[in-house]
């Protein structure tokens, strides 16, 4: 069924349909209406789950840890100082490898105080061993959020599905709401392959030493460097899984295709703008005027940023000339990570061929407004010169 | 009222393995290891960090048979809440679920987490166990070391503030069930956690644990300075239901016979007091006083609470 709704409408629908069993969240702005829609969805009993009202974001996701861990499907969401607020949960979601998904409404973080979007709070959490998804429309927003609970629950890591506060959370977009019996078909609920349970006595998260050890059996258990090892093993598999059920999504709703990330015009590009979220879109607009004018460039848009599909992100950009990374985030001191990350990738790509330049552009912090005409300016700009200073980062709508 | 249970009829059967990590003497395991049994097989524990993590075992050894959850310091509650969450979700009844945190983890970091399981009256028991410190880190000052207390944050001058009354903060909440127990009477924490559970919503209990090396006492003194703490009146046994206060076990007695040790007594025992000078003593043994004579004077009275 198509409606017309909000971003945050598609990510509570999203999360209906995967039949979410609790969901705890702490409003913030601007993922407040997330959390009101999950209560009323709740409440008015359109679905059987249990909706906790936590005093804090670090509450949330604890709640969320311990019902996964008890075998539940588990929801949150939160934005900016929410997601920082649960920074050691975080990590502690992850290195317990419990699939609850959260999505994160993108939105700059303090100080000073800023409620708009740009994408400082999700990739400042790059690290913490979650599998990261950027999604650019509201269509992105309802589909992602289902699949990644079918994910999350077959690589046994959790997910952040991260969209564009505003410009997502709150703009109407005709999407397609898909059907429960679909969705169930593609979702089945969630077996937890371990979880807290009196018949079966365990203890979960103890304090693991260095080296591994013998239990009282004299089996071998891991010790907390190979608990960490086989996180990121499965990561790296999780590029798979990701792939296959991209697939399979693809088969039964006739929508998506590419896990990874989406190619606008790129076959032929001479230069390609990369960027994850909303922005791309507004890239694509900027490449048409662009092509129009015969510089041949191309929009990549990042989905799956960890893991980092690095080797097909180099082989769909190393034919290019040039490489352009838009970014609302920075590893201040540096560069945007995305930027870093498209170098390294192409850097371990093919040694012998010519590689692409990667400049790096920062834009639209804080909610600052992306103009067309400021785009097009320095896209246009960074296809046309010759690269001066590579490591230096170009500031778009800079007013200083 | 609910029976007393004896020494005799206490059931056999154990859910702490023999041979565990804390110190000599430390009385944390005389309490958990009574109160698992008053709470049964049925049962899943979040743990936040702190001795009891300690105590429980490294990884893959557990000392604990019942399915345990170990939490970050500020999540207890919450977590708490969560695993009550996923067992109403999957529909699964029958099961306690009850958290342990020493006094750092409740009174401090994880206040806040409590108070909001409190006021949403989120159906779990918690259990603080105060050995007056932050211990697992070494020994520092938390908010419910004693006034004068030496500890490795407060080394020289001792803590200058108060103990944080942390039972009077959960009955302001207006919760079900409040009690506070010594791990010198097991018995009682037996009975109190048997009874805890019988109520809805969270119920608080709060454990006086006497703890050798934080304290600097001799580990085979830990009952004795745990019943001395509540001889001298310092610490009481109560329980608070519905919002009705009233003595129990030994302090009860306390109140009927009228004698209480001096503090000072209690004092002598602990390297950690050894900077009290004999004005500080006699106004903490005022305060006792004073609060006693109440109590006193309720006896007289005939009143229940
Ligand atoms: C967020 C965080 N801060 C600090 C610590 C370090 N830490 C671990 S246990 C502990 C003290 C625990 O004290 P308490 O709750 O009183 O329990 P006890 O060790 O005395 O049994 C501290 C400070 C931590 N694990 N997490
Ligand atoms: S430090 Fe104290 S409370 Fe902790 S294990 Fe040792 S004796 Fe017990």
């Amino acid at each position: 069924m198509h409606i017309i709704e909000s971003g945050n409408v598609a990510a509570a629908l999203g999360v209906k349909l995967s039949r979410a069993q609790v969901i705890a969240a702490y409003p913030i702005t601007p993922q407040t209406p997330l959390t009101e829609k999950l209560s009323e969805i709740v409440e008015a009993g359109e679905l059987d789950a249990q909706y906790i009202p936590v005093e804090s974001e670090h509450s949330a996701l604890a709640v969320c840890i311990a019902a996964s861990s008890a075998g539940a499907r588990a929801f949150t969401a939160t934005s900016a100082n929410g997601l920082l607020y649960m920074h050691e949960q975080i990590h502690w979601a992850a290195g317990a490898r419990l699939p609850i998904v959260m999505c994160v409404v993108n939105r700059g973080v303090g100080a000073p105080w800023t409620v708009w979007n740009d994408h400082q709070d999700s990739i400042s959490q790059r690290d913490t061993g979650w599998i990261q998804i950027y999604v650019n429309d509201h269509q992105q927003i309802i589909d992602t959020v289902i699949k990644s609970f079918r994910l999350a629950e077959e690589v046994m890591i959790p997910i952040m599905v991260c969209y564009d506060g505003y410009l997502l959370s709150h703009t109407y977009m005709p999407f397609d709401v898909p059907e429960q019996d679909r969705v169930d078909a593609f979702l089945p609920p969630y077996k937890a392959p371990y979880a807290l349970d009196p018949e079966n006595p365990a203890n979960l998260n103890t304090v693991t030493l260095p080296d591994i050890r013998f239990d009282a059996q004299g089996r071998l258990a891991h010790g907390y460097m190979e608990i960490r090892y086989l996180l990121q093993e499965d990561m790296r598999k999780a590029l798979d899984a990701a792939s296959s059920i991209e697939r399979q999504f693809f088969e039964m709703f006739g929508r998506g295709g590419d896990a990874f990330f989406e190619l606008y015009c790129c076959e032929d590009a001479d230069y390609i703008a990369v960027s994850m979220g909303s922005l791309s879109y507004h890239l694509r607009d900027v490449a048409d005027l662009l092509r129009a004018s015969g510089i041949r460039v191309g929009v990549m848009s990042v989905h799956l940023y960890r893991p980092f599909p690095a080797s097909m992100i180099a082989q769909a950009l190393v034919h290019a000339r040039r490489i352009i990374v838009f970014e609302k985030a920075l590893s201040y001191g540096y560069e945007g990570a995305l930027c870093s990350d498209i170098k390294s990738a192409l850097f371990h790509h093919g040694h012998n061929q010519a590689r692409p330049e990667v400049l790096g552009h920062v834009l639209g912090l804080g909610g600052r407004e992306i103009r067309t005409e400021d785009l097009h300016e320095a896209l246009k700009h960074s296809c046309t010169t010759p690269v001066a200073h590579p490591d230096e980062i170009g500031w778009i709508g800079l007013k200083i | 009222m609910h029976a007393i249970t004896t020494i005799l009829d206490l059931p056999e059967e154990e859910f702490l393995n023999p041979g565990n990590r804390s110190c000599s003497g430390c009385s944390l395991g005389i309490a958990y290891r009574v109160a698992l049994k008053a709470l049964g097989k049925d049962t899943l524990l979040v743990v936040p960090p702190s001795c009891l993590t300690v105590l429980q075992g490294l990884f893959p050894i557990a000392a604990t048979k019942l399915p345990s959850l170990n939490v970050t310091f500020a999540s207890t509650a919450a977590a708490a809440t969560g695993l009550l969450g996923a067992l109403k979700a999957q529909h699964k009844t029958g099961i306690k679920v009850v958290a342990w945190a020493g006094d750092g983890g409740t009174s401090d970091i994880g206040i806040q987490a409590l108070s909001g399981a409190a006021e949403r009256g989120d159906d779990f028991l918690f259990i603080c166990y105060d050995n007056e410190g932050y211990m697992n880190t070494g020994a520092q000052r938390s908010g419910t070391t004693p006034i004068g207390a030496l500890t490795a944050t407060t080394p020289f001058k001792g803590k200058l503030q108060p103990k944080k009354d942390v039972p009077a903060i959960m009955s302001a909440h207006g919760i079900s069930y409040v009690a506070t127990c010594s791990a010198a009477y097991p018995l009682d924490i037996y009975d109190k956690v048997l009874k805890a559970v019988t109520f809805t919503g969270v119920k608080y209990l709060h454990l006086h644990i006497p703890c050798p090396p934080g304290w600097g006492f001799n580990p085979r003194l830990s009952v004795k300075i745990g019943k001395l703490a509540v001889k001298t009146g310092l610490y009481e046994l109560y329980e608070v239901e519905h919002g009705q206060f009233r003595l129990t076990g030994a302090s009860q007695k306390l109140a009927d016979k009228k004698n209480l040790v001096p503090v000072e007594d209690y004092f002598k025992t602990q390297a950690r007091f050894r900077n009290l000078g004999p004005d500080q003593i006699n106004e903490i043994q005022q305060l006792i006083t004073t609060r006693w004579e109440r109590y006193f004077q309720t006896m007289e009275n005939g009143e229940e609470g």
